[in-house]
This record gives C-alpha cells, structure tokens and sequence, in this order.
C-alpha cells in the first residue's frame, strides 16, 4: 500500500526526506549516452502525421540510423539536412537552403501536418535560429503545415531530454484553456498506445474526466492549458516541460512514476486525490489490476530475488527502475547512474531506495567502469556500446535502450518489466557454452586469426 | 544543405575510429560532444566486438563552450595515455569540434607525452567516412614508416609481401585475410605486416621491410599503398582477388614479384565454384539480369564475376564510393550499362525498379529494396549489419572467397527451379497465381512503403514499370499498343522471373512491326525473333 511509502517532499518546507537528501557522485568525465536527437525514434513514431527534420551534419543523420536500424522503414518521418561546407562558410544562406530543403520535403510527403525542425550540436554551435526559421516557415505552409522546432543536442540533452525540449515546445503551442473550462487532467510523457489506452480505462472508471495525453497521437489534438488544468508526469524526464506547463497555470501532482503495482498505485492514486476520487472508489477501480500486477512480479521473484544490480545512466529512468525492482522485485542495488536527477521529480523514488544504494549524476564512464567491476553485480543495465565489451568480460546485462522502447508502465506491463531484466540472468544460468577462456583468444576470435 | 533519409557512409570521425578499433595499443582521443558516443555501438553491436573500440570522447557540453573546451580536450587525452597506455594516440574533432577551433594537434604537443601523438584532419562538412579511414591510416603509415625513408632497403627478401587495407567494419576482411595469408604461405610468400586490421603501431614501423604490397581494399589502403610505393619503392599488387578469374590474376602477379611458381597454387583443386557453373543445373542461370550497387571494389568484382564466370547479364552497376568512381565508368561501358554513381538510396531503388533485375547484389539498403520489391539479393559490400559478421567462415576473396560467393548469389535463385515448375503447373487449380515464391521472405512484395516518389507501394510501382511498356507506349496515330486478351493470357503462363522481358521484346518488336494489337502470333513471332 502506499502507506508504507515515506513521505518524499515537503511542499511547504521545501525539503526531502530520506535517499533524497543523500550525497550524489557527480561526474563530469566521458559521458557514454545519447544526445536528445535519439528520441526521435520514439516521437516520430507517437505523432503520426509528423516529420522531424534534424539540421545539423553527418554524424546527426549516422547516429539516427545506427541507433533506430533504420533500414526497417521505407521511408522514415524523420530525415537530415546536413550541413556542407559552403553553408558553413557562409557561400549559401543557410536559411535559403533550409526552405529549399523544406520544401522538397513537403512536395514530397504531403501528408506531413507538423514538421520539427530539430537542431543539433553544429547548428547551436554556430548559433543557427532554428525557431525564427520555424516561424518564417510557418508562415509558408500553414495552414498545411505547422512548422515548430525545438533543440535535439548533444551539448544540451542527453537521449530522453530531447523529448522534454520536444514537448516544452509544444506546450508553448497550447491553445489557452477557457476561464469556466472544467478541470482537466494532462498526462505528460510518450508512452506506447496500448499504456495511454489502459490508463485512459482507469481515469473513465474514477469519473476523471477531460484526459489527454501529451505528446498526443496527431498533431491537430493538441490540448487545451491553464490553471484548471493538472499535470501528471508519466515519465521522469520532463523538467523543462513541466516548467513550462507550470509557466502557462497548469498544477503539476508529485508521485512516483507508474513503474510496477506500487508506483502505478501511486501514481494513480495522485491524480485521484487531485480529482476529489473517494478511497473506496479508487479501491474498486484498481484492485483488479493491482491484484494482477503482484502475482505477475511474484512469478519473478525466484529469478530477482536478491540479485545486485548496478545501473549506468541512460534515460533518467533509473531512480524508478531501481525502486521497482528494489521494492517489488527484491533486488539489490548497488549504484543508480542516471544522466541528470531532477531533485524534485525523482525524490518520490528517492526516498524508496535504501541508503545503500549509491546515486551518480553525469558520469565517466571509466571510472564507472571501475566501480562496476569492483561491485560485481549479477546484472549490469547499460547501453549498447557497454553491453558486449561487458558479456565479453563474462557479466549478465540488460540493455536499457529496451526499457524505453517497450511498454513497461502500468499494472499489465508490471510482469513484462520484471521479465526484461530476468530474462538475462535466466538465459546465463541455461547456457552451457562460455566464453573464451582467455583475453587473447577472444581477440583473435574479434579480430582474424591470420598473420602477424 | 542536403537533405538525407539514410547514408551508405558515416562521418569522417567514424572512418578514423575504423582504423584505430582494427589496430591494437593505438588510442584515439576525439574532441567531441557526448552523443558522438553512439559510434561504439557499430563495432560492439554491429561488429559484436567484446571490447569497446580504443577512442576517448572528450564529451563536452554546452556550459563548457563559453569556458575551456581546450582543458578538456588535454585532460581527457592525458587520462587515456595514463590508463590504456597505448603505442601512439591518434588526436582529432568530429564534426562539432571542428567548428569550436580548438586545434587537438596543437594541444596534444603541449601536453610532454612520452608517445607520438598523430594528428587528424579530417574536414567533416566535405568528406566522408571512407576517405577519412583512408587518410587515418596514411597518417599512420607517414608517422611510423616515414621515420625510416632513408634507410637502404636493397636487402629486402623477394618473397616478403604486406597486405594492405582490411579494416574494422570492412565487409568479411576478417575472413578474407585468414584466406588470402593461407593462399600466399601455400605459394612460398611470407607475409611481413597485415595492416592496420591486428597491426599495432611498432608493426606500422616494419611496413618497409617487405619487398611488396598487396592491396586488398583501396577504398581504405590505396593512399597508404601509393605512398609506400612513392617512397620505399614497394610495387603495389592492385588485381582485388574476389572470384575465379581475378584470383588466378592474383596468384600470377603475386609469383611473378615473389619469385615463386604460380602453378601449384593454380592448379590446386580448391575451387568449386568452375564446376559448379559449368554444370549442367546452372544452365537455367544462363543470362539472368542482375543489378550490382556498392563500394566499388565489391562492385566491379561482382560485375565480373556475374558477366563472365556466372552468365548472367549485368543491366546495372553502381557505387556510392565518388572516390573510385572512374573505375565504374570503366566497368559499367564494358558491360554496357549506364554507371550509377550516387548515395540517394531512393534513386538507387528508382534505378532498380527501372533496371527490372533478376537478382539484386548491393548493400543491406539494396536488400531491404529488394525485399520488398520481392526480388531475391545477396548483400556484397558495406555499409555492413550485424549479419555481414557470420559465426562461420565465409570469405569473399580467393578460391574459398569465390565458392561462397557461388552459394550466396546462386541460392536466393536455386529455388527459381522450382519456380519453373510452379509456372507449368500454373493453370492446375491447387495453385494460385499470386502465390509468393518460397524462397522469398513471407511477407515479401507485400509490405507497404509510403515511400518513394509516386506514393505507390515499391511492388506496385514495379508491376506498374512492367506494365507501362505494355500500355502507355504510344504508335503514331492509333495511339496506345494494346494486346488482345489471348496473346495477355499467353504471356500470363510463362514464369514471372522472364515475364517483364518477354512483354519489352514483344513490345519492341510490336512497334517495329507495326503490330497493333498484339495477338497470340505477334508474341511467338517475337519470341522467335529474340529467342532466349
């Protein structure tokens, strides 16, 4: 129950309670994360009848297709245009060439409502106005086409920090809600189709009325905001959003995040509260889903249990992530990475972990490393450039890009977040065949087993 | 400014890291910001590598920009030394950097490290990744063997040779070099340096030392192999010994500078791939128009192999290599075809469509447009997936090289047997025209795609290209050629895979003929016309 749970924040005093205060290791060394471009992968696939188009070089358009696979798709909503050296050097005018290039994408995919222009590390480098061109564009193309932009950088953002500056940008675009609207509930932060549809169930089943979902699924939905509006966050990485939502009158609810029975509870119950929804009513409309949401982390428990897990940053959902599996899972954690802690959004997981845990903010990743392998953990939850280098050393690992790919919030994915990180540790102790035995016979296998 | 859905080539950083992850005790510290990481995933991921590939980012952020980006670059290039310990550090920007004018040359020589520190200039906004791996390695070379140009090399064993160019992410270099070290010990050759794929530093050093070089991919070794040559008077063995012919080439050159006998190598019976073409079942290959797109080097090899040691007619060949360009122009106007030199994978798919192939040889981006045209394809070249790293031995090069290449290019089609039968069977009630081929994925032809220029799904824009020679083409006055309904039917039982050719040439001979409509005795006069 949630009455267990420490009470995370003062909102009056302004203080946290418990892990929350605890000393964090900050790193500022090699950070081995995404930029914000990446979640483009996911946005791009949430609002259906968008384009993002990122302004910036060959390495922008090289990571996107090395992280998203992007062969898959025909043609994919998102595209590149790269910077040449005479834009650089000031022979085009670069603005004159961003409309050429938006206007061969527009003739040739009439069916985009929403184009983004994303910009990157060159294009803030060199200080390229990218919502002035949005502007300018949208004065082109509307009504056809809504032009906005937002920056995806990797000298600003990490991985999902890119979706909050997406959605902070949307929120400016929010129509203004009306004096006498009703109350109305945003649920901030991407989350797959088949999650919105559950959660928009449980909110019907409490009499929540006025839900939307932001970012929403086409780009004409966009809702309506002010001060009768509140404001849950679904995910944990939405500071700048939530500012902003805050900025035009919106009510943000403090709560875990939906991750597993308890913090799905939680989460629910906030918005709940915030409604005025009796605790018997809550009860009903929640106990089915609770009830199934336990016994399916039960079946993981033999597998988890008392595992140690050790976290690198990825996602900023790794305070969440670690209580989960902590709280409900019986995990041990020894270290949770996360690229940036919003003190204030993350102090509801905080409080829940034990003071055991170590909390790091930035990283260097060989130092990392380091306390890594001294911790010998049974689960490592990395990215991709960490996981072989990592199984190649003989450790379990669980790449993270999936927790963020798959649908992991809410009581019916409980089971299926349990499963991702069981899933490894399962597969070690079934294999017969290991690793070679020797550094050096790896190499060769690596590299060819020829001269020299 | 460019706009671009997907590239065949990565940035130049990435062309510079190839180079340093294939060498060992060879760090890289690349002035860049921290989404520049996401390159280790191609050579942990793609290439499954079970250590992260030997580059140091320095990771900067916004904050840093308005301080000392500068420090940053000397503290992470100092901790590397200190804890990887490498030979030499190779010091450079990606793309960001380079604009922020922090000179990591500059800095490393201020830094008093104890190794040679090799800078990288590598100009992002105007070249590519495989020109730059090229330009890494050449730096190399100039720091290690450049030290000993004047050293008297008249000593040098005949029979010592260097094999130049294989490469991290190179596609099967792996196993091509296990092929080719084989071929040359069974000849009598010994090889002196394998470079830079397992060379390190101090190995670079002794490329003099050998009495010639062999170049087994110029997209990467070429600038380092002229270079060699230029100053130690290294000959350069070019002739790339991927199939039958071009490896018998190969063994003759390679004797002849040696000094060693060509014969026992020439004559030794591992190759299969002769009979298997020459037998009796691949007369059904005889012909088959196959489209050709990749590096170059993978290109014009698959050209030649397919044109003359497996009968089949190239009707296209093409490269997103601009720097080896010329040498498919040179290729292309032997097999008569227009060269495609392009890296817009949409106009490649556009060509494809037009070229109406039997078989698709490219990269894994012309997989996918093969795929979902349904037609069958072999991937020969890089850009390479995770699939291009098999778990068995499979090279390209050599005898072996050319038997793999036998399996790999002829299998997708074995089953067009089959398919024959199912064409003469076509009319029985158990089958369905519109049945998929077995040998082509479930899903094949079918997946839509927004895509491409006329917003029609791939499949039905090359059922339409098949189509339009029959109905659009216009005759004088009478307007549009049509056929009749029994010589459509006719043309509907001969197999799918000779269809598309069978409407062009009765068409053409139509129009000669002035044939309008096309009947039952229009198409058999056709066909004796062209015969097949």
């Amino acid at each position: 129950m949630t009455g267990s749970i420490p009470k995370p924040f003062d909102a009056k005093t302004g203080e946290l309670a418990g892990c929350a205060t605890a000393p964090i290791i900050r790193e500022r060394g090699q950070h081995e994360v995404f930029c914000g471009l990446t979640s483009i992968i996911w946005l791009h696939r949430k609002l259906q009848d968008a384009f993002f188009l990122i302004v910036g070089s060959r390495t922008c358009a090289h990571l996107m297709q090395s992280a998203a696979g992007v062969m898959i798709f025909a043609e994919p909503r998102f595209g590149t245009a790269i910077m040449e050296d005479r834009d650089l050097a000031g022979l085009a005018d670069m603005n004159d060439e961003l409309d050429k290039v938006v206007d061969r994408l527009l003739r040739r995919r009439p069916d985009i409502r929403m184009l983004v222009l994303v910009g990157s590390c060159p294009s803030e480098v060199i200080k390229l106005d990218l919502e002035r061109a949005a502007q300018r564009l949208s004065g082109i193309h509307t009504p056809d086409t809504r032009v906005i932009a937002y920056s995806g950088s990797g000298i600003e953002t990490t991985f999902t920090q890119g979706e909050d500056n997406f959605l902070t940008a949307l929120v400016e675009q929010m129509p203004k809600e009306a004096a006498d609207a009703p109350q109305s509930l945003i649920v901030a932060g991407a989350l797959a189709d088949v999650v919105e549809d559950q959660f928009m169930r449980l909110f019907a089943e409490m009499g929540i009325e006025n839900v939307s979902f932001l970012p929403m699924r086409r780009s004409d939905e966009l809702p309506n905001v002010g001060p009768n509006t509140k404001v849950i966050l679904a995910q944990p990485y939405l500071g700048a959003t939530a500012k902003m939502l805050e900025k035009r009158g919106a009510e943000i609810l403090s709560a875990p995040f939906p991750l597993g029975e308890q913090g799905t509870t939680a989460w629910l119950k906030a918005a709940a509260d915030a409604f005025g929804i009796s605790a018997e009513l809550f009860e009903k409309v929640t106990a089915k889903g609770r009830e199934r949401a336990k016994a399916a982390v039960a079946a993981y428990h033999d597998t988890l249990g008392g595992k140690r897990l050790f976290f690198f940053p990825d996602s900023q959902l790794e305070p969440s992530l670690a209580r989960f599996l902590y709280r409900e899972a019986g995990c041990a954690i020894l270290e949770v990475g996360t690229p940036f802690l919003h003190r204030i959004h993350s102090a509801p997981e905080l409080v829940q972990l034990s003071e055991s845990t170590v909390i790091s903010e930035g990283q260097d990743v060989d130092i990392q490393l380091d306390r890594c392998r001294a911790g010998k953990p049974d689960l490592v939850v990395c990215g991709m450039g960490l996981g072989n280098p990592l199984e190649g050393e003989g450790q379990s690992t669980k790449w993270s890009i999936e927790l963020v790919f798959s649908p992991i919030q809410g009581y019916e994915q409980a089971g299926d977040l349990a499963e991702l990180f069981a899933r490894p540790l399962r597969r070690r102790e079934k294999l017969s065949v290991s690793l070679p035995s020797d550094d050096t016979r790896r190499a060769e296998i690596f590299t060819h087993e020829g001269a020299a | 400014m460019q706009l671009t859905m997907w590239t065949y080539e990565g940035p130049t950083h990435v062309g510079a890291m190839r180079i340093a992850a294939s060498m060992n005790k060879l760090h890289y510290v690349l002035h860049a910001p921290q989404g520049d990481t996401y390159a280790d995933l191609l050579f942990t991921m793609i290439e499954r590598n079970a250590k992260r590939p030997p580059v140091t980012y320095t990771t900067f952020q916004a904050r840093d920009l308005g301080a000392d980006t500068a420090e940053i670059f000397k503290d992470a290039c100092r901790n590397a030394v200190n804890r990887f310990q490498p030979q030499a550090v190779l010091v450079g920007a990606s793309c960001t950097a380079e604009l922020l004018q922090d000179d990591p040359s500059g800095l490393s020589k201020t830094l008093g490290l104890n190794i040679p520190a090799i800078p990288l200039d590598l100009p992002s906004y105007s070249r590519k990744e495989n020109w730059a791996a090229a330009e890494t390695f050449y730096q190399i070379a100039r720091g290690f063997a450049g030290a000993r140009k004047d050293e008297d090399f008249s000593e040098r064993p005949q029979n010592l040779c260097n094999i130049i160019g294989p490469s991290s992410l190179g596609f099967r270099n792996r196993d091509d070099v296990t092929e080719i070290v084989r071929l040359l010990e069974g000849m009598g050759v010994d090889v002196n340096v394998v470079a830079p794929l397992g060379a390190e530093p101090s190995d670079i050093a002794r490329l003099p030392d050998a009495a010639f070089n062999i170049c087994l991919y110029p997209e990467v070794g070429d600038t380092t192999a002229r270079y060699l040559e230029k100053t130690f008077g290294q000959k350069t063995i070019r002739t790339v010994p991927i199939g039958v012919g071009a490896t018998k080439e190969f063994i003759r050159e390679v004797a002849d500078l040696a000094g060693v006998d060509a014969a026992p190598a020439l004559e030794s019976n591992q190759d299969r791939f002769s009979w298997y073409s020459r037998s009796i079942d691949s007369n059904y290959l005889t012909n088959k128009r196959v489209f050709i797109f990749g590096d170059a080097t993978h290109a014009v090899a698959a050209a030649r192999i397919c044109s003359e040691e497996l009968g089949f007619e190239v009707c296209g060949l093409g490269t997103y290599s601009r720097e080896f360009a010329r040498d498919i122009r040179v290729a292309a106007k032997k097999y008569g075809v227009e060269p495609l030199i392009s890296d817009d994978h949409l106009e490649i798919e556009d060509a494809i469509i037009a070229a109406q192939p039997e078989l698709v040889l490219g990269t894994q981006m012309e997989r996918h447009v093969a795929k979902r045209l349904g037609l069958p394809c072999a991937v020969i070249s890089a850009p390479v997936h995770v699939q291009d790293f098999p778990a068995r031995y499979s090279p390209q090069m050599g005898f072996e090289g050319a038997n793999v290449i036998f399996d790999s290019w002829v299998h997708p089609l074995m089953m067009g047997l089959e398919e024959h039968l199912l064409g003469m069977f076509r009319e029985d009630f158990e089958f369905s025209d519109g049945a998929t081929p077995s040998h082509l994925a479930a899903d094949g032809g079918h997946s839509p795609s927004s895509a491409v220029n006329d917003d029609k799904p791939a499949d039905e824009r090359l059922k339409a290209a098949e189509l339009e020679a029959l109905s659009v083409v216009e005759i004088d006055e009478t307007g549009t050629l049509r056929w009749t309904v029994d010589a459509e039917k006719e043309l509907r039982k001969i197999p799918f895979f000779v269809r598309g050719k069978a409407r062009r040439n009765t068409e053409t001979y139509a129009l000669d003929q002035g044939a309008n409509p096309i009947t039952l005795e229009t198409l058999y006069d056709a066909k004796a016309h062209f015969g097949r």
